[in-house]
């Protein structure tokens, strides 16, 4: 079996004295949508927060792309190509839409025709976005600053998204418009680790799903199988 | 009263906002960026006068000083933040609070080591050393246009760099979410110690340019610190344009009490402070305590 291309083993994070993930142990195959659900303060966002270096204390090997990557800075896991959207989207307060997208270029250190180019063709695929350009990001609604956050995301063509909670508060419409884009994603190559309250949702896109419970993965397996499964929901997802 | 000396006084009100400015600037964009409160920032401004006598002494020349000195003590800056202030970051704010207030003594002391504890001349260079006739406003020392003429360049340079280029946008973003940086693949780390050089540079620039005009010695940078931090909290804790505007503000009422009511000076922009604090708590344009 070809390795994966996101493998989490043994990962444990503590916030002050709580021990909040306790031996989680996950992997992501290149090409896959793969859920972690859960019920609310399980551990879902400190998993991902910790595979991208943002968790001051922790062990475990989380291994991306062939190289071992626990040790790195956050911004050294971006550069290997793990992309992320955190929770509450994390848009920049006093920065334009053009602005915002603009930071997910920096790093990259791209000249002003290729930033161009590269936000008119993030213009096309949103655009929503397009049309608010010169907008303070933060007057946008739920589900347009959803988009941005996404959008800065994809703009260093990652190999692999994190996405914490993005059916959040937006509504209904822009969800499925959200899911579309997803399996379009995926259908481009991009690997996606989503993490949803949203569990239907979540279960109907992905390929396969952990359930997470109390800082443990207590189940796994593919979608559909979970999605068939009442027990599932009724005891490890309600909110 | 004469309106000519109420314009001369006006100047070296605005000449003194200059000073205030450049150095406010500093103690902003350091907190801003990196949440830290400077109080090194005066000891900083005291080592670029020093400096500027040194290099003068050395080589005789004014303009060798103003281009070196900034560079010098902005690497000094770097030096201190990477040894000093990074292992403090995540500790909370007291902790580089409590060293920076403690590097300002030793640099004092430092200072009175190498240069001894009395005051020493400044001399205005030649070529600014006249005054210029502007018309029938009076008659202005040139070296003080020439401070003013600075302050301005930088401002605009300093602004340029914030509104134009992708540093400018890294600052802008890093001050509000130093985190959503790092996740865009930014070495959040780099961009602080820049910024902490950056500040310590204009604060030296500072020191140097206020050496003709205010006296050289070891504790000028104490008074100096309560007058930046006043401009700073008058103008608004991180904001660049508030420091601006609140410095050459702070400049005009002190120079121009000075006129009036001498004793009242000092005074004064305290009493600027509190005004500015019970309308406007977050100063003048300031963000608020949501950070």
């Amino acid at each position: 079996m070809a390795e994966p291309l996101l493998a989490i083993t043994d990962l444990n994070a503590w916030y002050g004295p709580a021990h909040v993930l306790q031996g989680v142990s996950l992997h992501v195959g290149r090409g896959e949508i793969v859920a972690l659900i859960g019920r609310n303060g399980v551990g879902k966002t400190t998993t991902i927060r910790a595979a991208m270096g943002l968790v001051a204390k922790r062990t475990g090997t989380v291994r991306f792309d062939g190289a071992e990557i626990g040790p790195r800075p956050s911004h050294a896991r971006f550069a290997a190509g793990l992309g992320y959207v955190p929770e509450e989207r994390r848009i920049v307060p006093g920065l334009t839409v053009r602005e915002n997208l603009r930071l997910g270029l920096l790093a990259a250190g791209a000249g002003a025709a290729e930033e161009g180019r590269a936000i008119d063709e993030m213009a096309r695929r949103f655009p929503r976005l397009g049309e608010r350009f010169e907008q303070e990001a933060i007057t946008m609604s739920g589900g347009e600053q959803q988009m941005l956050a996404i959008a800065r995301a994809l703009l260093s063509r990652p190999k692999m998204i994190l996405l914490d909670e993005p059916s959040e508060g937006i509504m209904p419409a822009l969800v499925d418009e959200m899911a579309d884009l997803f399996l379009d994603l995926r259908r481009g190559g991009t690997t996606l680790l989503l993490v949803e309250q949203n569990v239907e949702l979540a279960l109907e896109i992905s390929d396969r799903a952990y359930v997470l419970d109390q800082g443990r993965v207590v189940h796994e397996g593919a979608s559909g199988i979970l999605l068939a499964d009442p027990t599932i929901r009724d005891r490890y997802c309600g909110i | 009263m004469e309106i000519d000396l109420i314009a001369v006084q006006l100047f070296t009100g605005v000449a003194l906002g200059a000073v205030f400015v450049l150095l406010s600037t500093g103690l902003s964009i350091i907190f801003g960026m990196l949440g830290v409160v400077n109080f090194a920032h005066g000891a900083f401004y005291m080592t670029g006068a020093y400096a500027g006598v040194f290099f003068l002494a050395l080589t005789g020349n004014f303009w060798l000083a103003l281009a070196a000195v900034p560079l010098l003590i902005g690497a000094l800056g770097l030096g201190v933040e990477r040894l000093l202030i990074r292992p403090l970051y995540g500790r909370g704010p007291d902790y580089p609070l409590l060293l920076t207030f403690g590097l300002g003594y030793v640099l004092v002391e430092i200072v009175r080591i190498l240069f001894g504890t009395d005051g020493v001349p400044f001399e205005t260079p030649a070529l600014l050393s006249g005054g210029i006739d502007l018309g029938g406003l009076g008659y202005f020392p040139a070296y003080r246009l020439f401070v003013i003429a600075v302050t301005a360049v930088i401002l605009l340079l300093l602004w340029l760099l914030l509104a134009r280029t992708r540093y400018g946008l890294i600052i802008r973003a890093g001050a509000r979410d130093p985190e959503i940086l790092s996740i865009l693949g930014i070495d959040i780390a780099r961009v602080w110690l820049l910024v902490f050089g950056l500040g310590t540079g204009l604060a030296a620039l500072a020191g140097l340019l206020a050496a003709p005009m205010r006296s050289v010695n070891p504790e000028m940078g104490v008074a100096v610190l309560v007058e930046a931090f006043v401009v700073t909290v008058i103008g608004g804790m991180g904001s660049l344009l508030g420091g601006a505007i609140a410095g050459m503000l702070v400049g005009i009422v002190v120079s121009l009490t000075a006129l009036w009511m001498p004793e009242m000076s000092t005074i004064s922009m305290f009493a600027l402070m509190t005004l500015v604090l019970l309308i406007r708590p977050q100063g003048l344009f300031g963000r608020g305590l949501a950070r």
